[in-house]
Parts: structure tokens; sequence; C-alpha cells
């Protein structure tokens, strides 16, 4: 199998400019500045089929090709690398492994809408990858690929590396925006979407880490070459697939689009650890709902997992195992959103804190009769009414478990124990909640 | 009265020279204000603000917003444990009781040296690598429960 975004990483120094050279590093971006207009590049998008990296899988060509044309003043790319939806950890390897093949795709995509300066923002917490990716911007502007005359011509490109400071909202693209601008990261009301009004009051376009890492290899081999891996027509190229919990061997996998999850889980991870039963598995970061055994012959693509009743997310696979209580795992991941509310909308800000309020006491062996109806409805409640996704992904996620698993959250109440760990409340969720006492 | 060092000086006017606006300076100034004083105390907010050229209002309102923006002062060593699920699938719980056990202290404390400040947090972005433990800058990962214990030990005997 083909790898793109993972191509020569084995082995190889790629975070060293010369190392990235020497594997033909840079040709894609020389090819699009020196000899292709703006336009074709597009084109060459579009042909493709890639879909956005960052969860919501929208067109990349077309979000490209939003960005007004007769704009006069600055236009902005943002790259996405605030990677924080929980189970992800793939576009850290492209940040420390290969951050050229990332800066590449920025100089293609800053010349394709007009852009003379981009953004990576940058998780708080990856500082080895905020270094490694500085490092790297200052080897492409020694080389001149980066500065005021990319490739020795009249245009300016250039990179600013942002770390963001510790706010999972800021990988929403709007919220992300604010941050940029110096800012609290509240979502801002879409419409006007970003590719009109985003940072800076200005056009911009907000492309995840590997979505940006793709389009190097589109450029270099066309957008047909492209559309032919994975699944055509719309779900194409190769994905990155991070695969965590209980599996044998954990860790992020590049392959086509369409693998199946079990392939996924049992070819590729491994298996479940020793040897014990599969129970449940996420496929695509914790926002996603949770699926089952029965479920896992699913293909591992935007639409096949929509129709199966989740997400393919961000491709973060994880995977549980016939030891762990879902009514836990639940309370753990209401807790992480309440957490993260960034509190500008009602029924995220006060719906996520009652999610957990239910789960605690379900968990804790305190549950009464009809909270499993109370959960769903305080879901559905917040369910498309709040600005961004944040408090969908909370009522999804908790959905989720609901349906797949509704006689453990029934017998939990019942029993007023838990039936998987025995010990009422299992190892509990060490988390406290701290509500943001500042909003 | 508090002051940036030269070179974290030179720095903040490198970030001017670069961002469209002086109000987008605002999240590095505050990392680097974190560098120079350990802490964002209120002083260190007004400091900022002056800097940065934007109201001390402002200032407390995304030093509030953002969790890595320390309020009050942490140890020479801040200890952070993932606590969420890939990492809770890995143990995180027993992980955060042994650090409780070898600092003698609870989550949001520093140890009475202090040398150690012990905080759990969400998402650190490594969950194939569970349990996750970030010490100021570095991730320590699937460390064991003998591993932590080493790692403090070294840490203290530096």
């Amino acid at each position: 199998m083909e790898q793109i975004l993972f191509k020569g990483v084995e082995g190889a120094k790629l975070a060293d400019v010369q190392s990235y050279l020497a594997i033909g590093g840079y040709g894609a971006a020389r090819k699009a500045v020196g000899s292709m207009t703006p336009g074709q590049i597009i084109d060459e998008m579009k042909k493709s089929g890639l879909r956005g990296r960052g969860g919501a899988g929208f067109p990349a060509g077309m979000k490209w090709d939003f960005v007004p044309k007769d704009f006069k003043g600055p236009r902005y790319l943002c790259c996405n690398a605030d990677e924080g939806e929980p189970g992800t950890f793939k576009d850290r390897e492209i940040l420390e492994k290969n951050p050229h093949l990332l800066i590449e795709g920025m100089i293609i995509a800053c010349y394709a809408i007009g852009a003379e300066l981009g953004f990576i923002y940058i998780r708080g917490e990856f500082v080895k990858g905020a270094n490694v990716v500085e490092a790297a911007v200052q080897q492409a502007r020694s080389q001149g690929f980066l500065g005021d005359k990319v490739f020795g011509t009249d245009r300016r490109v250039d990179i600013i590396v942002h770390r963001g400071a510790g706010a999972y909202i800021c990988g929403e693209e709007t919220a992300l925006i604010e941050s940029v601008e110096g800012a609290r990261g509240n979502p801002r009301v879409r419409p006007p979407f970003p590719a009109v009004v985003g940072v800076f009051k200005k056009p911009t376009v907000v492309n995840n880490v590997e979505t940006l890492a793709a389009v190097p290899s589109i450029v270099n081999n066309g957008g047909e070459w492209y559309a032919k891996i994975g699944l055509p027509p719309r779900n194409t190229g190769t994905k990155l697939f991070a695969v965590s919990g209980h599996v044998e061997k954990p860790g992020v996998y590049e392959l086509p689009m369409g693998i199946t999850l079990r392939q996924l889980i049992f070819e590729h991870a491994g298996g479940i650890k020793g040897g014990r039963k599969l129970k449940g598995v996420i496929p695509g970061g914790s926002s996603t709902p949770v699926l089952v055994p029965e479920d896992i012959d699913v293909s591992m693509d935007f639409d096949a997992l929509a129709k199966a009743g989740s997400m393919l997310g961000s491709a973060a696979v994880i995977v549980m195992d016939e030891s762990v209580c879902m009514v836990e795992q639940a309370h753990r991941l209401a807790e992480f959103y309440a957490h993260e509310s960034c509190g500008q909308c009602t029924p995220c800000r006060e719906g996520t804190i009652w999610q957990v309020k239910i789960l605690e006491r379900i968990e804790h062996g305190n549950g009464k009769q009809g909270d499993v109806e109370l959960l769903g409805r305080v879901s559905s409640n917040i369910l498309g009414n709040s600005l961004c996704p944040l408090g969908d992904a909370a009522a999804m996620m908790v959905n989720g478990f609901l349906k797949k698993f509704r006689n453990e959250f029934l017998t939990h109440i019942s029993a007023g124990r838990c039936a998987v760990r025995s010990v009422a409340g299992g190892t509990g969720a060490g988390q406290k909640v701290t509500i943001n006492a500042d909003l | 009265m508090i002051q940036f060092t030269q070179e974290a000086m030179s720095r903040v006017e490198r970030l001017k020279r670069q961002y469209p606006t002086k109000d987008a300076c605002l999240l590095p100034v505050l990392h680097i204000a974190q560098r120079e004083f350990g802490h964002i105390s209120p002083e260190v907010m007004e400091y900022v603000a002056g800097l940065v050229g934007v109201s001390p209002a402002r200032v407390y309102g995304v030093a509030t917003f953002y969790t890595m923006y320390n309020r009050k002062p942490v140890g020479t060593y801040h200890v952070q444990v993932c606590t969420n699920i890939s990492c809770h699938l890995e143990g995180s719980p027993k992980m955060l009781d042994t650090l409780r056990s070898v600092l003698g202290i609870e989550e949001d404390q520093t140890t009475p040296d202090k040398m150690f400040t012990l905080s759990t947090v969400e998402c650190l972005g490594a969950c194939g690598f569970g349990p996750v433990v970030q010490i100021n800058d570095d991730y320590y990962e699937q460390v064991t429960e003998q591993g932590i214990k080493d790692i403090i030990k070294g840490l203290r005997s530096k």
C-alpha cells in the first residue's frame, strides 16, 4: 500500500530540510508556484475529491474556491493543528516527523487562495511539535521557499507558528480564528463563513494538518491520481487512523479510505489486548457515537459511518474491551465536554453540566428511575441548539452510549451498582469538573 | 515593578513586527510572560496589557479562558496527568493515585518545598501511548507505576 503522508518517514529524519529535499520534497510547491495558475491548482484539488480531515469532511477544493476572487486586500490561511479531540493523535505524527510536508502544502494552499501569510495554530501542550515546526519554517525560509520571493518568484508567503493555550474549543474553526486574533475562543455566528470573513475580518481558509499534508501529492500526481485511491468518488485518498485503547498495537496507521473497522482493529492494530473480547468502539474521536461488535464490518469512510449512525470524524478509533463500564466512560467524556464548553450558548453550557450530574449519580449507584430518559431529553435539547458543534458532540456522545448500551445504564440504576466492575462506581473518574467561574 | 528580560523583550518586538495586529500578539506574549514570571498574576496581566497595547480587562479575559495560563504559582515541576478516555482506559486513575501518594498532595496542590504541583488535564493528544503524564514541556508516555516513581525520584535529586 502506497503511503502519501508517511512516505519516507520510517528511518529518515524528514524534519531536516535536506532529507526532505532528498526524497523530492518541495518539488510540488516549486511546480505549483512556478508553472500553475491558482485556478489550475483548485481544479486539481476538486478532481482529487479530498475531503477535510479535521472531522467535517467538507471538500477541500470547494472550500478554497469559496474565497472571493475579486477581494482586494490580504487573505489568510490557517492550519488547524489544535489536535484535541479525545482519541486523536494523528496530526502530531506529521508535525513532529514530517513538518516540511505540511509547510509545502501550506505554500501551495497560500498560492492557490492568494494568501501571503499562513498560521499554524498548534495546541499549546505540543511544545516539541511547535519547536520542530518552527525550526522547519526557518529552514524553509533560509532555502527561499518561504519569504518575500518564494522559489525566486515575486510571490510572498510566510508562516507564523501560533501556539494555543489549552482550549479544546479552539479546534472549532471560528474559535480558532478568535484565538489567532488574541481573543477568548468563543465561536462566531455563521454565516458569514471564514472564507468570506475570517481572521482579521479577511477571507480565510482553515484546513486541518492532514488535509494540507495531502496537497503536495495531488499537485505532483494530479487530482485524478489521488481520486483513484480509497473509495471513489466520495471517499478518496489515504487516511490516518489513530487507534488507542485496548488493542495490542495502538498507533497511527495510514491506510486507504474504506478499509473496514474490523480490518483496522484486528489486522493492523493487532486485535484486542490480552485476547479479551471487544465490547465497544468509538470510530472517529470522542464526539462520534459508539459502535458495538456487530457494527465493525463498516467501511471507514464518511458516508458508511454516517449510515451506521456514527461518524468518521477525525478517524480516531478508541477500542474498549469487555472489562469496561460504559457508564463510567460516558461520565468521563461528559465531564470533558462540560469542562471545555466555552459557555457562550445556554443549551451547551447548562446541558453539559446536567449530563455530568445525571451520569455521576448513575455511575455511583445513586441513579433514579427515569434518569436514562431524562439524560436522553437533556441531550436532545442540546442538539442543534448551539453555535458550534461542541454541544452537538456532547449530545451525540451520550445518545450513542444510551442507544447501544441502554441496559447497562438501566442496570446501574436498578441494582445501584456496576454489573461489569462488581464494585459500584468502578475506578471512578478522577476528574472533578470545575466550571469556569469567570464566565 | 516587574519587567521582562532583554531577550524576552526582543521576542515581543519581533512578534509585533510579524503579526498583522497588535492584539494577535496577546497569546504568545502571555506564554512568554509565564516563562518569565512563572504564573500570570494580576500584576503580570497589567504589565502584559501595557506591552501589547490592549486593556488589562482584555488580558484578564484571555488569561482566564485558557487553562495553560497558570493564575496561581506552580512548583518547579508541573505534573499533569491526562485523564481523558484513552488514558483512562489505560489506567490514569491509578496513575493519579500513585502520584498523590508519592508527592503527598492532592490535585491543584503544590508540595511544601515548592518542587511539584499536581494537576489533572483533559486529552493531551497522545492517546495511543497512555497513560500520559506531562511534566513541564515534556510528555512521558506509557508510564508504569514504577516508571513514574523513578521519574519523580530523578527530578527530586536534580
